[in-house]
């Protein structure tokens, strides 16, 4: 292992030109992609622009495409990656490059603002059971590395960034939709500012999730179906008429 | 979009970086899904060899003018829309058959180039809306089943079981299974709820929601053996119904 290389193919450039540039790293004992991004910078390259903080998985600042795959660099060991072919790391692809892997994700922040904040009901009384919030705790795992938005097709390839908040703000959504002393309805800014209609469900945001978020299942397909309820389920928006939500 | 030179080439259709065989997915959806549709038609527009004592193919349960008084078609196709819509707009299916058919996406990370797309917003894939509705259209078809199953252990007045009672059985829990794990019911046992402490009946629905959660975590799972199950179901009583084989008696 001691005079084992890897060949790291990354990325360098702009938003402009770039190409990927090739470089041999010495690998060690549980190094992480991370790692040898680092390598190269102490040791070839000071100049390679790379995002990261906390190196643990937790503060979602690491994210990139390697071997192709919306991945966590500090989270993906080199021994995982098939050692006889160069290891591609590139930028996510969803959002514009500033310098090598480093993107521009502040569009995320503008979509975050479009959702309202959480708002108690009247006199509402602090207490809450752990069933009511099972479903909220699992949402509060995001770490906002993006990688969902990153992979999820509507934006990649299709660019509905004015007409589409993406899986994240799907899942903040979901966590403030079913917290069970909000008061405030989501469901009309999900139809139509965040335009959940585009997600065709295809589970890719799920797979990529590195707090192994069920994004799909349980927070788009949730509230796909409350949107279901109050645009269109005729039944259910009668007994709504009969019966209003009190 | 990350646009400089080098990565402008990754927006063609279907190029990607992965070097996983990440099609390989769609592989076994194209050929036993589509497998199971050319069949099942096919067995619909056949409308022979649905029934043998006491068994009843579910391609045709509940069996519906099968002596054309008003209905001139096979009586399959009066009760297939029912069954078919629901797996049609089943969440699972359609994760499965926008990539494997659609190519929306062909695999995660894997490009579809510049092509329209309007997701589920515009007719007619704003129809899987609908999805709860074929529920409620399964519910009643399973209902039929269940009573087809518990005729296959009258042979001739007599209590009994063979080979086809527990092929029908297990079938028809298999179905029953997928049924109870659909998102849809999900949502209207609790998932729908904000609070399950401030509602009445919180608790048992909140017992209902975890037992239909437990189910729907393995939906795909259960979207496959059941729609296999079904399939060989059918087979296995047009076997016995044109005489190619003779179904054994186990008691």
């Amino acid at each position: 292992m001691a005079d084992a290389t890897a060949t790291l193919r990354v990325f360098r450039g702009d938003a402009e030109t770039g190409k990927a540039v090739d470089y041999e790293v010495p690998l060690t004992p549980g190094m992480v992609v991370l790692d040898a991004i680092h390598s190269i910078q102490a040791n070839q390259s000071p100049d390679l622009a790379v995002r990261w903080n906390c190196k643990a998985a937790k503060c979602g600042s690491c994210s990139a495409e390697v071997n192709g795959r919306p991945k966590l660099m500090c989270k993906t060991r080199m021994d995982s990656l098939p050692p006889d072919q160069p290891i591609t790391v590139f930028p996510i692809k969803t959002f514009p490059v500033i310098k090598d892997l480093v993107t521009d994700v502040s569009w995320n922040y503008e979509v975050n603002k479009k959702i309202p904040a959480f708002k108690p009901k009247p006199n509402a009384e602090w207490k809450m059971y752990q069933r009511d919030v099972d479903r909220g705790q699992e949402f509060r795992k995001c770490i906002e590395c993006f990688l969902c938005q990153n992979v999820c097709h509507v934006l990649r390839d299709h660019d509905k960034k004015q007409d589409f908040g993406g899986p994240r703000f799907f899942v903040r959504t979901a966590a403030l939709e079913m917290h069970p002393l909000d008061s405030r309805n989501r469901i009309p800014l999900l139809r139509e500012q965040l335009g959940i209609g585009y997600c065709n469900i295809t589970k890719c945001c799920t797979e990529v999730c590195p707090e192994d978020i069920h994004i799909t299942d349980n927070a788009i397909i949730p509230l796909k179906e409350r949107v279901v309820d109050q645009f269109y389920d005729p039944l259910t928006m009668i007994v709504r008429k009969i019966f209003p939500a009190k | 979009m990350a646009d400089s030179s080098t990565l402008k080439g990754l927006t063609r259709f279907g190029s990607t970086q992965r070097r996983d065989a990440w099609w390989i997915e769609n592989l076994p959806f194209i050929i036993v899904f589509g497998g199971f549709l050319a069949y099942a038609t096919w067995r619909a527009i056949e409308n022979n060899y649905f029934w043998v004592a006491p068994y009843l193919s579910p391609f045709y349960s509940p069996l519906i003018d099968p002596h054309h008084h008003w209905w001139p078609f096979s009586p399959a196709f009066l009760i297939l829309g029912g069954p078919g819509g629901f797996r049609i707009t089943c969440y699972y299916y359609r994760k499965a058959y926008y990539r494997a058919a659609f190519a929306h996406p062909l695999g995660c990370a894997v490009s579809e180039g510049h092509r329209g797309y309007s997701g589920e917003r515009k007719f007619p894939l704003i129809l899987q809306n609908v999805h709860r509705y074929f529920f409620y259209v399964v519910t009643i078809i399973l209902a039929f089943l269940w009573y087809d199953t518990v005729v296959a252990f009258n042979f001739n007045g007599h209590f009994g079981i063979g080979v086809g009672t527990i092929v029908m059985l297990v079938d028809v829990i298999l179905l029953t299974t997928y049924s109870l794990s659909c998102h849809s019911l999900r949502h209207l046992v609790g998932g729908k709820l904000d609070c399950f402490s401030c509602t009445t009946f919180g608790k048992p629905r909140h017992a209902a929601w975890r037992g239909v959660t437990i189910l729907n975590e393995h939906h795909m799972f259960w979207a496959w053996v059941s729609m296999i199950s079904v399939g060989l179901t059918d087979l296995y009583i047009r076997l016995v119904a044109s005489g190619a084989i003779r179904d054994i008696r186990l008691l």
